[in-house]
């Protein structure tokens, strides 16, 4: 018998041992066992009763709820079974039909580099005999609102662009963030719906304003993750250890000849130091990740080697 | 509408009246033909490519002769066009999933968009909504006068304000990436063709 073996996207990504033990189980059976390379999904929206999806835009002129999809996932899950459930954020609500034009250029340019998505779908209401229910959320929202320095950050339209651009996303991937939404407008906004669990996330930033440069709704995205630091300090939200690295940090990185030894000391320093030394409780960022090897020369010393003349910076 | 739903409506609504800013006057949103192309048709034909979609501009005298060339070991082909009988037509499907079924269907588009290479499709066209996403292969007959510059002069057809669903298809179905086309087809229809072909008038319809 010939049995093909279908690994539903969840387990390809999340538990891709369990496609293999599926796999050498049958084959231990003495099952003709093939595996379709090309198979994308699963099908399951065929037999769901309900299908659920989000909404990029609502639109308030015409009730109708407007979803961008490349792969057509969500018009799959929306028009299949007859039942449709759409979940959106209050500040997804545009004014009219007009007003959309606008926001599907800025979301398609800034999220995949086109002029638009394959699907870009608009939802009146449901077809004969089927049924459609919006959820508007809140959620901290109409709180955010309020804050004269924060609330511009409900004007984002999740395409991305910010994370694309950030040194720290690009390197650290979006999971590194334990939270839904990552990224530079991630450290923005997940502290509105639960600031003592998001205290620190504003520390995964370098504030080099490349995010800001990029968004296309003009959110002051690096300026808002400083203001946040700020915020927590009074809110006396940051811990001790991190406000004690900040101090030692602050002290070397404010006298150059302190930073000079510093640095050059580091690779002969994570040589000799013990591993338990560098990875320990104190050191959170050590957790879940190793230092990397620091390089044998410094940049500082490089150019002191191979650019002998000095080239101070005139004092103004 | 129970107690509870008005409840957790009115405080959203509250708190949102509290707090809202000051809101300047909504502005006039221009069309932005000052960089119009001078052929609609050839820039359509570019931003479809672009997707990965297929634009047959030569003239295709008899459709079910094209289709058997461009398809031929497609067995169920469902036309959603008068003119066209197809071994199928969309109102045979019992259930909407059943539109997996389908090897090809034809369509006809009322709207094709140049700047983006979109065609417009709601459910007076498809009858059936999942054929968009089920039928392995869509053959969308476009008439070429009623393609327009933008997507600020698609969002005027009447379509977006009437009907409950509406969708501006580009290309076949791809992937979330920069780009969007690394794998096809992740989850929607494989191809998409689109004849451009004029409306037939109202006596050929019926002959």
């Amino acid at each position: 018998m010939q049995v093909a073996l279908m690994v539903p996207c969840y387990i390809d990504m999340f538990y891709p041992h369990v496609g293999i033990a599926t796999l050498e189980l049958l084959e231990r059976l003495g099952v003709d066992v093939v595996y379709p390379k090309e198979q994308t999904r699963c099908g399951q929206p065929m037999a769901n009763s309900a299908g659920m999806t989000g909404a990029n835009f609502v639109v308030a002129e015409t009730g109708a709820i407007v979803v961008a999809t490349n792969e057509g996932n969500a018009d799959l899950s929306a028009n299949t079974p007859p039942l449709h459930i759409c979940s959106v954020g209050i500040e997804k609500i545009i004014p009219t039909t007009e007003s959309l034009a606008v926001f599907i250029r800025l979301l398609a340019r800034s999220a995949i580099g086109d002029t638009i998505t394959q699907y870009t779908s608009t939802f009146r209401g449901p077809r004969k005999g089927a049924a459609m229910h919006v959820i508007l959320v809140d959620n901290g929202r109409s709180a955010r609102l309020g804050m004269k320095r924060f609330w511009h950050s409900l004007k984002c339209i999740r395409c991305a662009a910010c994370m694309n651009t950030c040194p720290v996303y690009r390197r650290s991937g979006g999971l590194s963030y334990g939270s839904t939404y990552m990224g530079p407008i991630g450290i923005i906004m997940m502290p509105t719906f639960e600031i003592r669990k998001y205290s620190e996330l504003f520390f995964s930033s370098t504030l080099n304003g490349s995010c800001t440069n990029v968004c296309p709704v003009k959110i002051d995205i690096h300026e808002q993750i400083y203001g946040w630091r700020e915020v927590m300090e009074e809110n006396d939200q940051i811990q001790v250890v991190k406000k004690e690295a900040m101090r030692v940090a602050d002290e070397v990185l404010s006298h150059p000849a302190l930073y000079q030894v510093a640095t050059t000391t580091l690779s002969t320093a994570l040589e000799v130091i013990p591993h338990f030394a560098v990875y320990n409780r104190l050191n959170a960022w050590g957790k879940y990740r190793d230092v990397p090897e620091a390089a044998r020369e410094t940049f500082h010393e490089w150019y002191r080697n191979h650019r002998p003349k000095t080239d101070e910076v005139p004092a103004a | 509408m129970n107690s509870a739903e008005t409840l957790s409506r009115n405080t959203i609504l509250d708190a949102v009246r509290a707090n809202q800013p000051a809101a300047p006057p909504m502005p006039t949103v221009p069309h932005f033909h000052t960089n119009q192309p001078a052929d609609l048709v050839t820039t359509f034909c570019e931003s479809v490519a672009r997707m990965a979609g297929v634009v047959v501009t030569d003239d295709v005298p008899d459709l079910d002769s094209f289709l058997r060339a461009k398809f031929p070991d497609a067995k169920i082909i469902c036309s959603a066009i008068p003119e066209y009988a197809g071994t199928m037509k969309p109102a045979n499907l019992n259930h909407w999933s059943e539109a997996s079924t389908i090897d090809v269907c034809v369509l006809r588009s009322p709207m094709g968009v140049a700047e983006t290479g979109s065609i417009l499709l709601s459910d007076v066209e498809l009858q059936v909504n999942t054929i968009a996403l089920l039928a392995h292969d869509l053959v969308v007959l476009l008439d070429p006068k009623q393609i327009v510059a933008n997507i600020h002069d698609a969002y005027e057809h009447p379509h977006f304000k009437l009907r409950p669903y509406s969708l501006l298809m580009t290309g076949p179905s791809g992937s979330g990436d920069i780009g969007g086309i690394v794998v096809h087809p992740a989850q929607g229809a494989k191809t998409l063709t689109i004849l451009l072909s004029p409306t037939p008038n109202a006596s050929e319809r019926t002959g």
